[in-house]
């Protein structure tokens, strides 16, 4: 019999623990195959974030801290000054990465750590149960937003993407979706470049992964994905927002 | 045997160098020493302090609070800490800057123009170096030669005008500290 | 030891972190420690290390949570405003057993409070400050000499324990000038051996199958009957640290004391000056002075109570802190008194002198 697909070696044994239809998984077998396939696991270590993809640090096979919330890019750049030979990446959510951490990862950024961000964007927190993300879209109802988020109260979501590609430091930093298989292979040539470039010591590279919550967002798996292309991808443009590769060809 | 020492100025005008210096050769000497600036705001504006102890023993408490020496590069300094200086003590009076001077009468004074003599000399800089000189030219506490060493280790590379200077200031200072 | 050197509190204790082979340091300015940070900026880079500011204390600290996992000797240094924000991150270091060294150039408080030497941060550092179960050691330094030494002491105390470890200094110490002796600085080849001392957990170069490594860097364990066994074992370590770390000073300490100080830090030099004086008045008076805060030396202070004390005094630069744990460790065998000064102010030798007299 052919073997035409196995567990990548970057991941460990350990089942999963996220809802049926949620995109963490997907996420997580794009960065460990392309882990594979570079062979970087042995030179990788990565931070996992508070939120939904907290057990990040059990399903990555390499070496790996749990950060405080919203700590994870600082944690990765004192790891990176520690070992720098080894290459780091953060795997952060909406809420760690654009709330609690916003100072963390601007500064990490702005310095351009040679470190690679990936950055999943639901626009919702998903493991405290459904409250208002920084990047909730207007009028998106959670918990914490039961009449829908008001931007005359609470502002606008937050674009990341394009608020990291104002930063001069940035080597690369594109948006991509999980949202359909097309997509999904466009993801993981973003997520090959990003850790391509961290494997080469370019600079900070970031992608951004536009996904859904089925259970907080009270639909189920399909649903969540056609409301996410309807809704988040106007709203969130996916693209590249810097590549300084292209402007050093 | 422990002399303690305040040394007031405005900034700039090298009062906490005195104390540095002081106690540098105090201790190249084998003495006890301790050196403790007031730090924050006043640095930068009103009165840069300094208590600096030279003892034969280990030194317990840094802070001075009755000096057996008062440096005095500026009439604030007299102000603040004239009243503290232990009886039979020293007060050391840049009288360029200290248009009031001091009511104390059971003290040593020594009283110069400083300002005028350091220019002089050739740079305001050297004005702290004066009142070195005058506690060595008065008080059994650090020889000339030890401070003399210090200063042209440190300064007989990096700026060779300058150490003549300092080595003139504390040789004028000396002169006008002996009785 | 080489020749003395006349420093500031602030710098020695730099310096001889370095020496003791710390590579990594991460930090914010703020006063009365900036000399630390600034000493760091200058030297790092000299011995190939690392030297960053962070955007933040909260940031600084998380660096050395990521570093402290690579197991490599890592410090971050601030003062009292800044420590408190780096107490999330002390936290997550206890609860993932990470060496590290946290210098505390303490200042007045609360809040903003000023830029003087206080002792306001006993209770914060001894006590917790941040959350849940956990302890530090607590080095209190009484000169600029200790202070450096306390250096070396703290990542030697933080690699044995896997412990985050403070040295718990103030304005005055950082501030102040006194001559120091260095230790020799570590060896490359003992700094190799420091990088080899903690490859069993660590995060470092990895291998394939067989010899592939998973080290997790975590104070996460979201089973309660694992949390249980995981903080348990803290306090395994925390009681074999208080059997055998605790470290105090006995000063003038006899039979015949009438009175038994109990001070640390700067407010120490203070009592002895008090007590000198007292001594060439007639009067026998002791002081023991905590160098390790926490692990407490309650069983010294308690032994120190020889049948002629009347009473404990205590003395802190602030409205009365440690005199709580004095009193634990004396427990009711003679009275405790404590005189305290705060706002950045700190008593005079005749201040305290006369409190001692009040109880003679």
């Amino acid at each position: 019999m052919e073997t035409i697909a196995t567990r990548p070696k970057s991941l460990t044994d350990l089942q999963f623990t996220y809802c049926p239809g949620c995109l963490h998984g997907v996420a997580h077998r794009l960065i460990a195959e392309v882990m594979d396939e570079l062979d970087m696991r042995d030179n990788t270590m990565g931070v996992a974030p508070v939120g939904c993809s907290v057990f990040a640090y059990k399903f990555f096979n390499c070496d790996m801290a749990e950060a405080a919330h919203g700590r994870a890019p600082a944690v990765a750049t004192g790891m990176k000054r520690a070992r720098p030979s080894m290459h780091v990446f953060t795997y952060q959510g909406d809420g760690d990465l654009a709330a609690i951490g916003t100072a963390e990862i601007i500064h990490a950024a702005n310095r351009g750590e040679k470190i690679t961000r990936f950055f999943v964007n639901n626009a919702i927190y998903g493991m405290t149960g459904g409250q208002m993300a920084p990047t909730s879209l207007p009028g998106m109802k959670t918990s914490t937003s039961p009449y829908g988020r008001d931007t005359d109260d609470v502002g606008f979501p937050i674009k990341v993407s394009e608020l990291m590609s104002a930063l001069e430091a940035p080597y690369y930093i594109e948006r991509v979706s999980l949202l359909t298989p097309q997509d999904i292979i466009k993801a993981k040539k973003a997520v090959r470049k990003a850790l391509l470039f961290n494997k080469e010591g370019r600079g900070f590279s970031m992608v951004e992964f536009l996904s859904t919550c089925p259970t907080n967002w009270g639909l189920d798996a399909i649903e969540s994905l056609e409301w996410a292309k309807e809704n988040m991808l106007p709203y969130f443009p996916l693209g590249v927002y810097r590549d300084k590769s292209v402007e050093e060809a | 045997m422990k002399t303690e020492i305040i040394s007031s100025g405005f900034g700039g005008q090298g009062a906490l160098t005195v104390g540095k210096f002081i106690a540098k050769a105090a201790m190249a000497e084998g003495m006890h020493v301790s050196w403790l600036p007031a730090y924050g705001p006043e640095m930068r504006g009103g009165t840069a302090n300094v208590s600096a102890i030279v003892s034969e023993t280990a030194i317990a408490s840094p802070i001075v609070s009755s000096p057996d020496i008062l440096v005095a590069l500026n009439q604030p300094s007299i102000d603040k800490f004239g009243a503290d200086v232990k009886e039979g003590g020293l007060m050391i009076i840049n009288s360029d800057m200290c248009p009031d001077g001091t009511t104390r009468t059971d003290i040593e004074i020594i009283e110069a123009p400083m300002n005028l003599i350091a220019k002089e000399m050739g740079s305001d800089k050297v004005l702290n170096m004066i009142a070195i000189g005058m506690i060595i030219g008065r008080k059994n506490l650090i020889k000339f030669e030890t401070i003399e060493a210090d200063l042209t280790a440190f300064l007989a590379k990096k700026n060779p005008a300058l150490l003549e200077a300092n080595i003139k200031a504390i040789k004028k200072g000396i002169e006008l500290g002996k009785k | 030891m080489g020749e003395k050197v006349l420093m500031k509190g602030n710098e020695a204790v730099a310096e001889a972190a370095i020496r003791a082979g710390c590579r990594l340091y991460f930090a914010y300015p703020i006063t009365p420690q900036s000399e630390l940070i600034e000493y760091m900026a200058r030297m790092m880079p000299k011995v190939d290390g690392t030297f960053l500011q962070a955007s933040s204390e909260v940031a600084a600290i998380n660096m050395v949570y990521g570093a402290a996992g690579c197991g490599r000797r890592v410090m971050t240094s601030s003062s009292s405003p800044g420590i408190s924000l780096k107490m999330e991150g002390i936290s997550y270091l206890a609860g993932a057993n990470l060496p590290s060294v946290i210098v505390n150039v303490q200042r007045g408080g609360p809040g903003l409070g000023d830029i003087q030497p206080a002792q306001g941060d006993y209770f914060q550092a001894t006590k917790g400050g941040g959350h849940g179960d956990y302890r530090l050691i607590v080095l209190a330094p009484s000169s600029v000499q200790e202070f450096a030494d306390s250096a070396s002491d703290a990542f030697d105390l933080a690699d044995k324990y896997r412990i985050p470890v403070m040295i718990l200094a103030d304005g005055l110490l950082g501030q102040m000038m006194e001559p120091v002796e260095f230790k020799p600085a570590k060896t490359e080849a003992e700094l190799a051996e420091l990088d080899k001392q903690h490859l069993d957990w660590a995060m470092y170069q990895n291998k394939p199958e067989p010899n592939h490594h998973h080290h997790e860097i975590n104070s996460l364990e979201i089973d309660p009957h694992e949390l249980e066994k995981h903080v348990l074992k803290l306090d395994q370590k925390y009681k074999l640290i208080q059997k055998n770390e605790v470290k105090h000073e006995e000063y003038n300490v006899n039979e015949d004391n009438e009175i038994l100080c109990v001070a640390f830090g700067t407010a120490s030099r203070i009592v002895k000056s008090a007590i000198d004086q007292l001594k060439k008045e007639g009067h026998n008076v002791g002081l023991v002075r905590p160098i390790t805060v926490w692990p407490y030396p309650s069983e010294a202070v308690l032994n120190a109570v020889s049948k002629n004390v009347k009473k404990v005094v205590v003395f802190e630069l602030n409205l009365g802190q440690m005199v709580e744990d004095v009193r634990l460790a004396v427990n009711g065998k003679v009275p405790v008194d404590f005189m305290g000064k705060v706002g950045g102010l700190v008593f005079t030798p005749e201040e305290v002198k006369t409190k001692i007299e009040e109880n003679l």
